[in-house]
């Protein structure tokens, strides 16, 4: 029987930061909800913050040289801690630093709340294993859709439904751009300038335009919510660069958008991330940064979500949830 | 609504091609294309002609009746009845890229007819778009169609938009 739970934040960057001011904020509700609850560690690249007896709001406060020597890998091999919260930078490709992260926490026996993609784009049936064989659980809603609910949507409340596939918009900085080509009759290249200085696009914007991103949510859910075993190549990919300004006009004259939809269908048997003609009707075609997917089911068929699919506090709304799912008194 | 392909036979003098599309706009037929099948000449100046035609399948046998009517003489004739149809959007060098050919493929399947294309053409040089309407004679049939228009347009480098609807 736990009797504080003990917290370890692995990654201090927006996110973490972002989950740690949650956790010492809103401190009273959380524990009424999962107990009295600490952070013991914090870890970064530049070193990390450790004391068994809780950590308090003095860690915001901390950077670079204020963290003591040490790596993340000793924290999580020597430091007593019951859920590790992963949120380091994605990788793709090999889904590191994250992958060791978290299989070592599993390994211990220590539950996981990631919002990294990486680690379970490339290995989730492994990780989801290793959780099992521990008796521990690896929890991920942040992964997919930011603080727009879907993971826990579909196991909990849409347990004991057959779900035949789900599609939607799964990148906000996508969904800026097109609506934005949509509304102001630009072109990519003058919305992608725009983006870029509100900071809604990255400085490399490849990862999000191409189409990666998404299709890297498209992988989690098709294997966490479908029981299908797919890998980031089975996934055809197309982004939305040579999208033009006359593409929305033609499409407007019949009442139609231009989406980026992620797709995963057992019924048509479809694992795509690609430009989508929309009715301007349809309750995906959202503005703006907004996430939105459409799950279609046997029993309940459609439900639609819509949310931000980004965003600091948006994030720590999904890895809050799944630590009270967790511990849920 | 049904394509269908006639065969008419007409003598080589003016006025005789009118006779048999007089009844096809009577029955409110859109004619996709006319093609003089000269090189099939008769010893008698008959030359054959096939007349494509979209139409309402229900008025299909009352204006073929109406084109014999009018003294023109119906070879054959053969109905794709069309029951799946989707549009899509390309965007790229569509016409640099040799659209017809795009949509001879299409048409050449025996299954699934280009319907409908509407082309947007900013400026020479500049990506064209074109909103491209396939029928086809089923949904699998339409979802094959759409198979083959995206296999020539990667060839073509051209984007394709497909709709989101399942209404394949």
């Amino acid at each position: 029987m736990i009797t504080v739970i003990k917290i370890a934040i692995i990654g201090f960057g927006v996110i973490g930061r972002g989950v740690a001011e949650v956790l010492l904020e809103k401190k009273e509700e959380i524990q009424n909800r999962i107990g009295e609850y600490s952070i013991v560690a914090v870890c970064e690249k530049d070193g990390v913050a450790y004391n068994p007896d809780g950590l308090g709001w003095e860690v915001l406060k901390m950077k670079g040289g204020d963290f003591s020597e040490g790596s993340t890998v000793d924290i999580i091999e020597t430091a007593e801690f019951d859920v590790a919260i992963e949120v380091t930078p994605t990788d793709i490709k090999k889904g590191e630093p994250g992958l060791t992260h978290i299989s070592e926490c599993l390994e211990k026996g220590s539950h996981v709340i990631t919002s990294n993609k990486g680690p379970l784009v490339v290995a989730y049936s492994k990780l989801q294993e290793l959780a099992e064989r521990n008796e521990v659980q690896l929890m991920f809603e942040a992964t997919v859709g930011g603080g727009m609910p879907l993971i826990k949507l579909v196991r909990n409340d849409l347990a004991g439904n057959e779900i035949d596939s789900i599609r939607g918009i799964l990148n906000g900085t996508c969904n800026y751009i097109l609506s934005r080509m949509e509304s102001e009759k630009l072109t990519y290249n003058q919305v992608l300038t725009e983006a870029k200085e509100l900071g809604i696009a990255e400085a490399d914007p490849t990862y999000d335009v191409e189409g990666i991103d998404s299709a890297a949510k498209v992988v989690i859910i098709a294997n966490a919510l479908l029981n299908m075993d797919i890998t980031y190549d089975d996934v055809e990919i197309e982004g939305i660069t040579a999208i033009t300004p006359e593409a929305f006009e033609v499409a407007m004259e019949r009442d139609y958008t231009i989406r980026l939809i992620g797709e995963v269908s057992r019924e048509t048997g479809s694992l795509k991330v690609s430009p989508r003609l929309i009715s301007t009707h349809h309750p995906l075609a959202v503005t703006g940064t907004l996430n939105a997917v459409q799950i279609r089911t046997d029993l309940a068929k459609d439900i639609v979500v819509i949310g931000r699919g980004a965003g600091q506090k948006e994030t720590s709304s999904a890895i809050i949830s799944d630590l009270i799912e967790i511990f849920r008194k | 609504m049904a394509i269908v392909s006639i065969v008419v036979e007409l003598k080589d003098q003016p006025g005789q091609l009118l006779r048999a599309l007089e009844p096809i706009s009577r029955y409110g037929g859109n004619i996709l294309g006319i093609l003089h099948q000269r090189e099939k000449m008769t010893p008698l100046k008959i030359i054959p002609v096939e007349i494509s035609i979209k139409i309402d399948e229900n008025r299909v046998e009352d204006m073929i009746n109406a084109i014999k009517e009018n003294g023109v003489n119906v070879r054959s004739y053969n109905e794709i009845r069309l029951v799946a149809t989707t549009s899509a959007l390309l965007v790229g060098h569509i016409i640099h890229t040799d659209l017809s050919d795009t949509v001879r493929k299409i048409d050449k399947t025996g299954y699934a007819e280009v319907i409908d294309m509407h082309i947007n053409m900013p400026q020479l040089n500049e990506p064209s778009t074109a909103m491209i309407t396939i029928s086809a004679t089923g949904k699998e049939k339409l979802q094959d169609a759409m198979k083959l228009l995206n296999e020539v347009c990667r060839n073509k480098d051209i984007l394709v938009i497909e709709p989101l609807n399942e209404e394949y």
